[in-house]
């Protein structure tokens, strides 16, 4: 029996009055894609946040790759192995898609208490920068200004800099969002080759992405997981159905 | 150091507090709602004093120069919110801080032009001079008590307006997340012109009663300033209650420990340490304080921000 | 990189700065090499605040502090017959560097509103103190006599003195631009752009932003030490929080985010006080609103202004 990679234990937090995260129990196998969808409101980003360490729940564990790393700060957890990538596009602006690349993968090669050498040519960031760019797509686009990229471009952006950083597990926020048809499609297709090389978590809101892509998906509602389980079993489910997919939905999916 | 002279100086930490209160109110407000740094709300507190000034030389009456101050700083404020703020309200803060920063040099030379670079003098007003007994045998100023009541009238006037009235109710909500307030359809612009200008009319009432105690003269408002922002910082952002508690403890902390701590210096220090080390200690005592909430407390003691 | 508009312009202005002491003597005009040597000290200054602010993004009130303390680490060494320039100089950068690290590491914890008025807080303080410290001039100040190199640089000679100066300029510069190129320089001008990410990547942030908090503290320490050799007197009026504002408004002429933009940004508020002095008393009230059209409009300052590739990596 195979450890989770990542595993949610209890987790509550509250706001308020307002429950957001209600005594989850949530777990990532290696190597698999588990999506979480949910009706909005169902407190997905409130989960992102606490398990990519911007928000600290109010009691519960989180363990990654063995380690307990509830109480460890963002910056630790990506030095851990858990990468991120945003709903809405987190770039730096007014950088150049390379040097947005080169500053993930700068982050992880030890420190940065150096003062002197100039980083934009230096080769240790910039030849890995290149190759993670090519992958994702954007290589060609290198040069071109973070906030001059077309909005698709940057979501390719937002994943090659989770990517950079050498994780072991990715979150993924939406990575569709805002993308038309085609553009969705190359996604996907990028995701499922990374299929297997990495385990990923992903939140989305695009059926078509969780149906094609996901080992695993769970339906959040109201901040509790109603079910989980194969992208069927889930399609197939009563209460997931009168919670969340519409009947039009399920049919045409069907 | 008697009892009777250290509840003297508590009395006037406290009564000094009320300035603070009245000039951090508005500010705290502003901050919070509108996220706005303005260095030149102490320019207001300053045109409330020099207004009173020449309200007062008018009609020599203090009870008409404060009633016909409030509504001429309400209009300075006012103004001054229509034509320079409201263009910085989206800016980023260093621009807010240079642009405001920019205003106060402006007020302060406009004040030299037009009332002269010396400090103007304004006469305690007839009816509230000479001292009250508050106790047997514990006389007080009762300028200074007027001031304390007016203080505590004005906590109680905020806190019916801030939890009972509805613009109440959209000034802490804007406080607490001030993108959903917009969000709900509020007229955003209407909401600033008036939290500003409550601001402003408070802040000229601290600066006309301070006009015969403290010297109305060009820069008094940056002294008092930078004691709002470390009542706000201590009390927390957009908070009246924390203004309230900050205000006072800031107060009474640099009235009294201006006062007392070179003499306590002096008990257990050397003779000469103790002179330098007591002025020295003392001045700073506000900034140690300060740094003390702030190591426990990075957003104040009553943050009032959520969002 | 630099364009070569900008080389140009670069090499010219540190020609003629080194022609100033010459042509002040040929033309008998030693105001303006005392004017000078003003200007390259607070371009230092606004080089050092640039740093953090320009580059960094933290509206720091603090560095009328930091010339404060380096300039009183002459005077009051001075006081105690201490006047050897080495000994001065480098407490100077130390004393700046270690405030620097205590203001920082209370400060740095927040953000935003509560961030600019703490660093403002926290300059009146040392004013403050420096005002009680009878012992050092008090309110009225202190003099000074200058500091001692060996007999090979005799700063009591203005045009050495002016010299010394270029000198620091120019390696601050030179310092200054390779920091913010570096990969350190690249962690702060990341987290001002974008803080989130820069934490979801795996960079713990606040030290770093303290390490600059600290570079730059130090770096104006280097300016208050030459300060109080040009004017032989300190007082606590350098410490005043509106002269922190002023640096500023230098950087903010000079350009935000451009090392060499800061030395224009000194040239340009020394000569336009000192134009304007000449015309109004009261030059304040034509300054203050044209200050505040500055930032409405003209937000890319001087260095903007000269022909030169856009893009990040400009310096």
């Amino acid at each position: 029996m195979t450890e989770p990679i990542l595993k949610v234990e209890n987790l509550i937090k509250t706001f308020g009055g307002v429950t957001a995260t209600d005594n989850l129990n949530f777990d990532v196998m290696p190597g698999e894609i588990h999506a979480i969808i949910g009706p909005n409101g169902a407190g997905k980003t409130t989960f992102v946040a606490q398990i990519s360490g911007m928000l600290k729940p109010d009691s519960g564990r989180i363990l990654f790759d063995g380690r307990d790393i509830t109480n460890l700060t963002a910056p630790q957890r990506s030095h851990a192995g858990l990468a991120r990538s945003f709903q809405i596009t987190s770039v730096f602006k007014e950088f150049t898609a390379l040097e947005n690349v080169a500053m993930s993968i700068q982050a992880n090669v030890g420190h940065s208490f150096h003062f002197w050498k100039r980083a934009s040519t230096d080769p240790e960031l910039i030849e890995p920068a290149h190759k993670i760019l090519n992958d994702v797509g954007l290589g060609a686009r290198a040069l071109v200004r973070a906030g001059n990229l077309a909005h698709g471009e940057q979501r390719q952006l937002e994943i090659a800099m989770a990517l950079a950083t050498g994780p072991k597990m990715l979150l993924l926020d939406e990575p569709t969002a805002g993308m038309g048809t085609e553009e969705s499609e190359t996604m996907r297709e990028f995701m499922r080759d990374l299929k297997g090389q990495y385990s990923m978590l992903l939140i989305e809101h695009d059926m078509d992405t969780v149906f094609s892509l996901a080992d695993r998906v769970t339906v959040l509602v109201y901040g509790r997981a109603i079910a989980t389980g194969t992208p069927e079993e889930i399609r197939n489910n009563d209460e997931v159905r009168a919670a969340y997919l519409g009947e039009d939905e399920v049919k045409a999916g069907a | 150091m008697s009892l009777l002279l250290l509840l003297e100086q508590t009395l006037n930490g406290i009564q000094f507090g009320v300035f603070l209160f009245l000039i951090s109110a508005g500010l705290t407000l502003v901050f919070g709602i509108m996220n706005m740094v303005n260095l030149a709300h102490g320019s207001l507190y300053m045109m409330g004093a020099y207004y009173a000034v020449t309200f007062v030389q008018l009609t020599g009456s203090f009870l008409l120069a404060l009633v016909l101050t409030i509504p001429c700083a309400l209009l300075t404020g006012i103004v001054l919110e229509v034509i320079a703020l409201r263009t910085l309200y989206q800016r980023d803060h260093m621009d807010q801080v240079l642009a405001t920063f920019g205003l106060i040099l402006f007020f302060n030379e406009l004040v030299r032009i037009l009332w002269g670079a010396e400090a103007q003098p304004m006469p305690l007003p007839p009816i509230f001079d000479g001292n009250v007994e508050i106790l047997p045998g514990v006389p007080y100023p009762v300028f200074r008590l007027v001031i304390i009541i007016v203080g505590i009238l004005v906590a109680i006037f905020l806190y019916f307006l801030i939890s009972k009235t509805r613009i109440g109710m959209l000034i802490r909500a804007g406080a607490s997340n001030r993108s959903m307030v917009g969000a709900l359809g509020v007229n955003i612009r209407l909401l600033y012109t008036l939290v500003f200008g409550l601001g402003a009319a408070l802040a000229a009432i601290a600066g006309v009663m301070a006009g015969p105690i403290l010297s109305v003269e060009p820069g008094m408002g940056e002294e008092m300033l930078i004691l709002a922002f470390v009542v706000i910082v201590v009390g927390g952002i957009g908070s009246i209650r924390g203004a309230v508690v900050a205000s006072v403890i800031v107060g009474v902390v640099e009235t009294v420990g201006r006062s007392t701590l070179p003499y306590l210096l002096s008990q257990v220090l050397p003779s000469d340490d103790a002179q330098t080390a007591g002025p020295a200690l003392a001045s700073m005592l506000i900034y140690i304080l300060m740094a003390g909430v702030l190591f426990f407390k990075p957003e104040g003691l009553f943050p009032a921000r959520t969002g | 990189m630099l364009s070569k508009t900008k080389i140009g312009i670069i090499l010219a202005m540190f020609l003629l700065l080194a022609a100033v002491p010459p042509l002040a003597d040929y033309f008998d005009q030693p105001f303006y090499l005392a004017l000078f040597s003003r200007i390259l000290i607070f371009a230092i200054a606004a080089i050092s605040l640039d740093l953090i602010l320009g580059y960094g993004g933290m509206v720091s009130f603090g560095h009328a502090a930091y010339i404060g303390l380096g300039a009183y680490a002459v005077a009051i060494l001075n006081y105690y017959d201490i006047d050897n320039g080495w000994l001065q100089l480098v407490v100077a950068i130390v004393g700046s560097g270690i405030v620097a690290a205590l203001i920082g590491a209370i400060s740095l914890r927040t953000g935003g509103l509560y961030f600019i008025m703490i660093t403002l807080a926290f300059t009146q303080m040392l004013f403050f103190l420096g005002i009680s410290l009878e012992e050092y001039g008090g309110d009225d100040g202190i003099n000074t006599s200058r500091s001692v190199f060996g007999d090979w640089i005799d700063m009591d000679d203005n045009s050495v003195l002016y010299y010394v100066i270029l000198f620091f300029v120019a390696v601050c510069t030179l310092i200054s631009w390779r920091l913010v190129n570096s990969r350190f320089g690249m962690v702060i001008r990341g987290s001002h752009s974008n803080e989130r990410r820069m934490l979801a990547i795996g960079f713990p942030v606040f030290r770093y932003r303290l390490a600059a908090f600290v570079v730059s503290g130090a770096m104006c320490g280097v300016a208050g030490f030459l300060m109080a050799n040009l004017t032989e007197f300190v007082t606590p009026s350098f410490m005043h929080w509106t002269r922190s504002g002023e640096i500023m408004i230098m950087v903010l002429m000079g350009g935000m985010g451009t090392v060499f933009g800061s030395i224009l940004g000194a040239a340009g508020f020394l000569l336009l006080e000192d134009i304007l002095a000449n015309l109004t008393l009261h030059w304040w009230i034509i300054f203050g609103p044209v200050l505040v059209l500055l930032i409405l409009f003209a937000k890319k300052g001087l260095w903007g202004l000269i022909p030169g590739r856009e893009g990040l990596s400009d310096d």
